[in-house]
């Protein structure tokens, strides 16, 4: 698409915008220019009020160029296809509970690339609605959001489609990444820090890709639902606080891969419900609160050569029936032996505790957790299985640590 | 007063358990921290050692060595002292004969392996249990003359705080979990020094669950300024109260 607007360039029409040229509004910019042309726009402060860029255009800011919508407009409404902004300062969007205002919004169209931008103090970041083929990439938004209700997300997807969000940096919105309806879409490099709700948010989004991103200290982590065909990789989830916040929550999310990624000092690293046929292989779960809590609902998931350290739980789960299967996993806190040494413990591992049942039942019990009581009885249950479910072990468990 | 002190913690340093006590704590946690692949590991397995075994030591030990100097105790009496500062010479010198035990055998392998916050909680709250104990003995073997039932009730003692307690706590919590019980239980779990002390603890490596639902309750609670604040203060009362007891009734006493 960058392709297809620059070859444009080279025929087209540059109309260049500035406080001492000419032209020094960008709107009239765009009613000047033709399909194809490129405005730059120089450096400086322009109140423009809503700028509707209804045409073929790459619009480029030279030295980060402010576009103020002072907290009552929306700054860019691009309703055309084959559209660039690119290295613009974006702040102040206008603030409303009726409509979606967003720094930049994409109204029904395809092809749209928004680039090196800086999102300031908008409602919603980047929207997308509606549209096709677009591509955001390394911006920077951020927002200061006191409350779920008064703020938008930072890169909104509805009803889109082949989406590319590219190496962002989202702060301080409610969601950072919320997709609905939004289907082959590549997320990758981005980084989800200390938004008021979710770090990532999906549903009803199918075939998408989520791929070296980061999540961190969100409001309630990262949370995904209704969702066929995910596919997770690399992605890092780490301190997601609190009794609401899961570093994943998998909501029917079925026939998904969940590999290779790293979930750090969350309350509960991943919380499966109703999910079905997901595969996780080689993730490290270190220091979480709950490396797994998988709830009865959940059916035929694998857990492959993933690594458990110094969780406080490994698994928990609220039923007595389990239909998932874990194996070859390597679990810090196993205690058997391998007489063959073939890497592979001799005797299964139960992760879960009893403690860890009655917990779930009743959390203020936590208050009792390392007591020598619940000691002894976790041990007399590990011996004698009654309360915990049989069928949820590991019947391979790794010897050494895997390398992820 | 001083020479008493002085000669009480002589006589103990001498005494061939308080260096067994001593050359055992610190050959456990050096063979934990050793032992165990990351030393944040050792601090939960030594952690839960020192919780069983600072305050058995410290209580049965105490009591036994109360009244195997009765007859030295008898001969103070007789001489003009003020019986209070007898009463007090022999604590003082009690607990920090435990203390410097439990420094040397805990507190350096701890200060080598695990420097860190979670490591001090646990230096603290080992000498915080010493002391405590150390405390319940005295008020016991004032209580109580007849030496056999005195250490009987010292046992038991222990094991109420060391087990029976969480036992009653869980029964409690069963009976009014329908309740929002979380505040009773912050004020509950104060009942039991033992508890204090472990709950400390969690919040230091298990902060990640302690940040779940009640959790952020008792973090609300015992993280705070003033949270912590109320503990040391309950904590330096279980210490007092005891031996103050003791004290008044050490003064009454016929020997």
């Amino acid at each position: 698409m960058c392709l297809l607007v620059s070859s444009g360039m080279t025929y087209a029409a540059t109309i260049t915008v500035g406080k001492d040229r000419p032209i020094q509004s960008i709107n009239k910019a765009i009613q000047m220019a033709q399909d194809g042309d490129s405005i730059l726009v120089e450096a400086g402060y322009y109140d423009e009020g809503n700028i509707r860029v209804d045409k073929k255009l790459a619009i480029i800011g030279i030295n980060k160029p402010v576009i103020d919508g002072k907290k009552k407009t929306e700054p860019f409404s691009i309703r055309s296809p084959y559209v660039l902004i690119q290295g613009f300062v974006i702040k102040s969007s206008g603030h409303s509970a009726m409509n979606d205002i967003a720094g930049v919004k994409i109204y029904n169209t395809h092809h749209v690339t928004v680039k090196d931008n800086v999102l300031e103090d908008n409602f919603f970041g980047i929207y997308a609605q509606n549209s096709k083929h677009c591509q955001f990439i390394n911006n920077k938004l951020q927002a200061y959001g006191k409350a779920e209700q008064l703020i938008g997300n930072g890169i909104h997807g509805w009803k889109s489609d082949s989406l590319t969000i590219q190496g962002n940096i989202i702060k301080g919105h409610r969601d950072g990444i919320y997709l609905e309806f939004v289907t082959h879409t590549q997320v990758e490099n981005n980084l989800s820090d200390s938004n008021l709700r979710y770090g990532l948010h999906f549903m009803f989004s199918h075939d998408n890709s989520y791929i070296h991103n980061t999540f961190r200290a969100n409001g309630a982590g990262v949370a995904v639902m209704y969702t066929n065909r995910v596919t997770m990789k690399h992605n890092v989830f780490e301190e997601n606080w609190g009794d609401a916040a899961y570093g994943l929550l998998l909501k029917d999310i079925s026939d998904s891969e969940i590999t290779n990624n790293r979930f750090d000092r969350n309350t509960t690293a991943i919380f499966m419900e109703g999910s079905n046929r997901c595969h996780l292989e080689h993730n490290e779960f270190m220091g979480n609160g709950w490396a797994l809590k998988v709830q009865a609902s959940c059916m035929d998931n694998t857990f492959f050569h993933n690594n458990f350290f110094q969780n406080t739980f490994d698994v928990a789960t609220n039923g007595s029936l389990s239909l998932n299967t874990f194996k070859k996993n390597y679990w810090d806190k196993y205690e058997g032996y391998d007489i063959d040494r073939d890497g592979v413990g001799d005797i299964p591992y139960r992760p879960v505790s009893l403690f860890s049942m009655l917990v779930e039942r009743y959390p203020t019990a936590m208050i009792l957790f390392r007591s020598f009581m619940v000691t002894l009885f976790d041990r007399t249950e590990r011996l004698i299985p009654s309360l915990t479910p049989e069928s949820l072990k590991d019947d391979q468990p790794l010897m050494k640590s895997v390398k992820v | 007063m001083n020479k008493i002190i002085r000669y009480v913690f002589a006589d103990l340093l001498k005494n061939r358990t308080i260096v067994i006590y001593t050359l055992l704590l610190f050959t456990l946690s050096i063979s934990i921290f050793n032992m165990e692949s990351s030393s944040e590991k050792g601090l939960v397995s030594l952690m839960n050692i020192i919780l069983f075994v600072v305050p058995l030591v410290s209580i049965i030990f105490s009591s036994i060595y109360l009244y195997n100097s009765a007859e030295f105790i008898n001969l103070l009496v007789s001489q003009p002292l003020q019986r209070q500062k007898i009463w007090c010479s022999l604590f003082i010198g009690l607990a920090s004969a435990m203390c410097i035990s439990f420094l040397l055998g805990v507190g350096i392998p701890t200060l080598l392996f695990e420097a860190s916050l979670s490591g001090l909680t646990l230096i603290g709250s080992g000498l915080f249990l010493s002391i405590i104990f150390v405390s319940v003995a005295m008020l016991i073997s004032v209580w109580i003359r007849d030496k056999s039932k005195g250490i009987g009730l010292a046992i038991l003692l222990w094991l109420y705080f060391a087990l029976l307690f969480d036992a009653l706590v869980l029964f409690f919590l069963f009976q009014f979990s329908d309740y929002p019980i979380e505040n009773a239980m912050v004020a509950i779990s104060m009942l039991n020094p033992i508890d204090i002390c472990r709950i400390f603890m969690l919040l230091q490596v298990d902060l990640s669950a302690m940040m779940g639902y009640t959790g952020a309750i008792f973090r609300d609670f015992f993280g705070t300024g003033t949270g912590m604040a109320i503990t040391a203060i309950i904590m330096a009362l279980w210490a007092i109260i005891p031996v103050a007891l003791s004290i008044r009734y050490f003064k009454k006493k016929d020997l």
